[in-house]
Parts: C-alpha cells; structure tokens; sequence
C-alpha cells in the first residue's frame, strides 16, 4: 500500500514547516480563546448540579483533559506506526512531538478526577477500579515512550524502539474507553458518548463542547510547535534549516 | 513482498495477536476486574466466600439506621432484586444519600450482615440543575432511580 500523494508532499519536512508555522498561531489564538469562553460558561453561566453542587464544575477541565489524553496516545501511535512501516521520518517527529503533550493531560485527567473524588466518591483513588487503573497505565506508557525515547543515542533506533512500544500500547485505548461498560466500577459511564441523548442539560453541555474543542485546538499548537523544533533538530545539517535559522535569526 | 509490505504485514499481524492475547487475559480474570458484586450475585454465591470483597447497589430508601451518640450506621443496599445490609462505622461521603449508588468494602459475617469498613458514593453519568431534577420527580421519574 502506498500512501496518498499529498500526504507525501505535506511529509516532506520544509513544506511541513512552513504549513505548521503558519496555522500554529490561528490554532493557538482559537484554542485559548474558546478554553476562555468555556470557563467562564463552566464556572459561571453554567447552573449548578442538582446533587453534587459546584463540584461538577471539574467536569470543564476534567473530561477534555481526558478527551485529549487519549486522542494524543492514538496520534503518537498512529504517527509510530506510519514511521515503521512506510519510514515517514516526519511521523516518528510528530509521534515524538505528541507525547509529553499527552503525557501533561494525562497527569491532569488523573489530578482532577483525584480532587473530585475525595469529596464526592470519598477516596482520592481506588485501586480495582479498571478506568482509574486504566488510564494509570495510558500514564506510564506516555512517561516509558518518552524514557525509551531519550535512552537511545541513535534517533532512528530510539524512533523505532520507542515506537513499537507505542503501538503496543494502543490495546489499552479500548479498555480505557469501554471500562466502564464491560465491568462494575467505581467511575461512572459516559455522558456525552453514548447512544441515547447526553445526559446533561444543554446549559450545562455547551461550555463543556466548547472547553473540548478550545482543548483540541491549544494542543494541537502545542504538538505543532513541539514537531517543528523536533524537524530543525532532526534536519539539522539541511540546507533548508540552515536558510530558516538564518532569517530567523 | 516489498520490505514495506512486509513490516506492513509484521506490524499487523503483532498487534492482531497482542488484542487477542490482550482479549484472552481480561476475560479469564473477568471476575477480578469486577468492581463490585450486585447483592443479586452475592446471594447467588457469585462472590467469593470468606474474602473481602465490595458490593455495590443503591441505598433502599428509608434503610438508614443511625445509633445515636455514634459514627455506626446501617443500610440496606438494593439492586432492586435482592438486598443486603450493610454495618459502617465512620464517615459518609457528601454524596451518600438514600436512593443514591453506594459502593461497600468489607465482608459477609456468619450472621449475613456486610460488615464495611469503607463505604464510597458512586455518582452516575446524570447531570442536571436542581429545577429539572425536582421537574422530574413530580412526573414520577426520579432521577436518581438508574442502577450503577
């Protein structure tokens, strides 16, 4: 299988660097500014929850920070993948790029559920719980892509190590989503993802779709920055790279 | 077989083995990632017996009986077939509250009582201002009635 020809032609790594260099800022500004409309509708339009109060309000960080922990492991994987098979050395650059990104939502996915489970469930954390384990997992699976990666002195055996690890990794994707669902647990089953109508009033739901995007947006500049610096690294002795550190310097 | 076929194949091939071997794993330990046992399936002697295990189900309304003077309180949990009583001592969690999911940790004593020594709230995927939640109740659907 071969892959699309534009898919080459964005591979290639100036082109990739122009393109990125100039949607980052758009994507950066939209991002904030909608994860600034979401909480201020979050925590202030929003009404409060009929049993949990103002706690719920964690939800607005909580779930796209949750939401993008998992979009990211499945990026970075998907990026490894396309690096393994097809030698896109921009994919391994953009699988590298995607993972402490992840890895930092993942840290918030965890904290956030932590703080809101003491007071409502009455445990900071439960072990035996397969979402809480689950994720604690996705955790340890960023941090070991990232240690695997920086261990190896040689980038295209720490790119393909690292990544075949990566792949691995995506088993737990389904078992994090669907954890609630195939067994009892402790964390409760989805809100917005299911069949049937959310569960959630509309007042109460907008500001989270809006925080969710804000969060896609804001990370996806982040992982767009995060890749560029990675290409000039990898290309270093380009001559490309050399034209683009001269004009920005 | 081009060399990118190849790993194309090889790539494949591995993760297709690993979500079956993945698959194979979870579905012999299926009891262990359990949560929780309904008091359906203690009752049935699902659980396993003499080990410490949690249960989980909804407080039936009107079982929670405190001792005055004391932390220690009982309640009855329901998955709205069979039911099993619950002894705690120690402090709720904001959300307990009758009608709402509960999940107990402890063991079935010689007498059928569960005696816990955690108890932890269990909040559903409903969310909700106060105005509908009360419109709901006065149409006879309570909210709270789902089963975790």
């Amino acid at each position: 299988m071969r892959l699309p020809n534009w898919l080459h032609k964005l591979a290639s790594p100036p082109h990739f660097y122009r393109i990125a260099a100039r949607i980052e800022p758009w994507m950066l500004g939209a991002g904030l500014a909608a994860i600034a409309v979401g909480t201020f509708g979050g925590l202030l339009l929003a009404p409060p929850d009929y049993q949990q109060g103002d706690a719920y309000r964690i939800i607005y960080f909580h779930v796209p920070a949750a939401y993008l922990a998992m979009q990211l492991y499945a990026l970075m994987a998907i990026g490894s993948a396309i690096g393994l098979v097809w030698r896109m050395k921009l994919a391994y650059a953009i699988a590298a790029a995607a993972a402490p990104v992840g890895l930092a939502f993942t840290g918030l996915a965890l904290a956030t559920g932590m703080l809101w489970g003491k007071p409502m469930w009455g445990a900071y954390w439960s072990w035996g719980d397969a979402r809480l384990t689950s994720v604690l997992v996705m955790f340890f699976l960023y941090l070991g892509y990232m240690l695997l990666h920086a261990s190896l002195e040689e980038r295209s055996t720490a790119d393909r190590a690292a990544g075949i690890l990566a792949v691995v990794g995506v088993v737990n994707l389904p078992i994090i989503k669907f954890s609630v669902e195939w067994w009892s647990s402790l964390h409760q089953g989805p809100t917005i993802s299911r069949l049937a109508a959310p569960a959630i009033t509309w007042d109460m739901l907008w500001p989270l779709l809006v925080m969710i995007v804000g969060a896609v947006l804001f990370s996806l500049a982040v992982m767009l920055t995060r890749a560029r610096a990675e290409v000039l690294l990898r290309e270093r002795g380009a001559r490309w790279v050399r034209d683009v550190v001269a004009v920005g310097a | 077989m081009t060399p990118r076929r190849r790993r194309m194949v090889a790539m494949t091939s591995g993760l297709v083995c690993l979500v079956a071997a993945t698959a194979l794993v979870l579905t012999a330990f299926e009891q262990n990632m359990l949560y929780f046992y309904t008091p359906t399936q203690i009752a049935a002697g699902e659980a396993p017996e003499g080990r410490r295990l949690r249960v989980g189900g909804l407080v039936e309304r009107g079982s929670v009986r405190r001792t005055p003077g004391s932390l220690e309180v009982r309640f009855d949990v329901t998955d709205l077939d069979r039911t099993i009583t619950v002894a705690y001592a120690g402090v709720l969690p904001d959300l307990f509250r009758e009608g709402q999911g509960v999940v107990a940790h402890g063991a079935v004593g010689a007498d059928g009582l569960f005696q816990a020594d955690e108890v932890l709230a269990r909040h559903d995927e409903n969310y909700m201002p106060p105005e509908v939640a009360e419109m709901l109740e006065e149409r006879g659907h309570p909210p709270d009635a789902s089963l975790p």
